[in-house]
């Protein structure tokens, strides 16, 4: 029991981005319908945000804006996780983008989204 | 030199291939066949019949084998999707688990000792705005020491929007387009003129971009920068586009807009920050001056590549749009 509460109050937005990743990981494995798999990256991507963000924070300290003209590493939140983030939310909403319009050309030909119905087809038209 | 013979059927080679395959007119060709003639052409017509009932025999058996065959393969593929579920899930929950145990190990959470807190958030937290002139330390770090990532940024959603448009553009001229445009698009019964739609649209369009032009130019002052404030004339762009129809956002955004728009910011931006790291990098005199920091003209090229990165963000997210909903701007 202590050493769940120990986990919690040490490592509690980890675990929560872990968890995340996790279900978006299993929709991204699991599901047959390719929306749902996309939505399972994006999941996914969320969860390395948060992450990321949890590693960049510093209790006590503010976002490192310089308004008052302090500038000490001692008030302010590490910058560089944010940097990696805002790169991150970029190329997910590229990436997400072009697996949407992938999905839409598959759905022109093929008249359905599940993913083994989409490959009974490709079977059925191979042989 | 090598000549085609007319006469291949007669060669000893031949007559031995016919041998070898069971005729029976060998050396002598005209023995042995007249007297067998009859009985041959018989033989024929029996093997006719014969072989036309084995044909149905073996096409029947055929059909069996593929329907078992079927039978089974649809087995395999229910048994296979059984046990590919159950690794998977357990795969999932391993490292789901692996990761936990992992992430009990890594340094707490908060921590100042952390390090992550190294040198380089120093140096970029004390000497920022001395170096960049930047009040917006993240701006300052994306758009200044690692401006090179940021101009790859802004390609990759370049290059994701013509991926798009590949993808999606349907030629209206063509035989198909006309067909799809028929069938598929709710363009015919634009303009909507939902009244609710409209009026809040009349409303909220002109704040959402003037809030996303200050998000824009402030983003060395304060929270935002390029690409959010883009996102939100990105979104202030489609809100106005779904209440009033392509007819009238055709004005003033079409193909040709994106990509000028893109294309030329794209091209301010490299320009640019090539000249800020030639003279950077080679220690010439920068005419491009820092200013007071606080100031909203301040921080050199910040908040001009800040512009470019907002303009091409804001294209970017309606292309998107107009190609999802009806494959052309």
């Amino acid at each position: 029991m202590q050493a769940v509460i120990d986990y919690i109050s040490s490592n509690l937005f980890e675990g929560v981005a872990i968890i995340l990743f996790g279900i978006g990981f299993t929709t991204l494995f699991l599901h047959p319908n390719l929306i749902k798999k996309i939505m399972g990256l994006n999941i996914m991507d969320s969860s390395v945000y948060l992450f990321l963000a949890a590693k960049g924070f510093v209790f006590g300290r503010k976002a490192p804006i310089v308004t008052d003209g302090v500038a000490e590493m001692e008030s302010y939140i590490n910058p560089i996780p944010t940097g990696l983030v805002l790169t991150g939310i970029v190329v997910s909403v590229s990436v997400t983008a072009v697996m949407l319009a992938l999905t839409i050309r598959l759905y022109w030909r093929y008249h359905t989204l599940e993913m083994d119905e989409i490959m009974q087809i490709i079977r059925k038209e191979g042989k | 030199m090598s000549r085609v013979r007319t006469d291949y059927e007669k060669t000893l080679w031949r007559k031995i291939v016919r041998f070898v395959n069971g005729e029976k007119d060998l050396f002598d060709e005209q023995s042995g066949f007249n007297v067998e003639t009859e009985e041959l052409e018989d033989r024929r017509h029996r093997n006719f019949f014969e072989e036309a009932e084995l044909n149905k025999k073996k096409v029947q058996i055929a059909e069996l084998i593929e329907e078992r065959s079927e039978e089974t393969e649809q087995r395999a593929v229910k048994l296979y999707e059984r046990f590919y579920r159950l690794f998977a899930v357990i795969t999932c929950v391993a490292i789901i688990a692996i990761l936990l145990v992992t992430v009990a190990n890594l340094p707490d959470y908060g921590d100042p000792d952390n390090p992550a807190n190294n040198e380089v958030s120093k140096k970029y937290i004390e000497d920022g705005i001395k170096d960049t002139g930047a009040v917006n330390i993240v701006a300052g770090m994306i758009l200044d020491y690692r401006a090179f990532d940021t101009l790859g940024e802004s390609h990759v959603l370049f290059i994701a929007a013509v991926c798009v448009m590949i993808l999606l553009k349907i030629d209206p001229d063509s035989e198909k387009g006309k067909r799809f445009i028929s069938l598929e698009n709710d363009r015919a019964y634009e303009p909507k003129n939902d009244p609710i739609l409209v009026w809040a649209t009349g409303i909220l369009v002109p704040i959402i971009i003037v809030f996303g032009i200050y998000v824009i130019l402030n983003g060395h002052l304060s929270p935002g920068g390029g690409f959010s404030g883009g996102a939100i004339i990105g979104a202030g762009l489609i809100l106005y586009l779904n209440a009033f129809g392509f007819k009238k956002t055709e004005r003033f955004f079409t193909q040709k807009t994106f990509s000028v728009v893109s294309v030329s910011a794209l091209l301010f931006y490299s320009i640019s920050k090539t000249y800020a790291f030639f003279t950077g990098a080679n220690g010439i005199h920068n005419i491009i001056s820092k200013g007071t920091a606080g100031d909203i003209i301040s921080a050199g090229l910040i908040l001009p590549l800040n512009i470019c990165v907002g303009a091409v963000v804001a294209c970017t997210m309606y292309s998107f749009y107009g190609m999802f909903r009806k494959g052309g701007l």
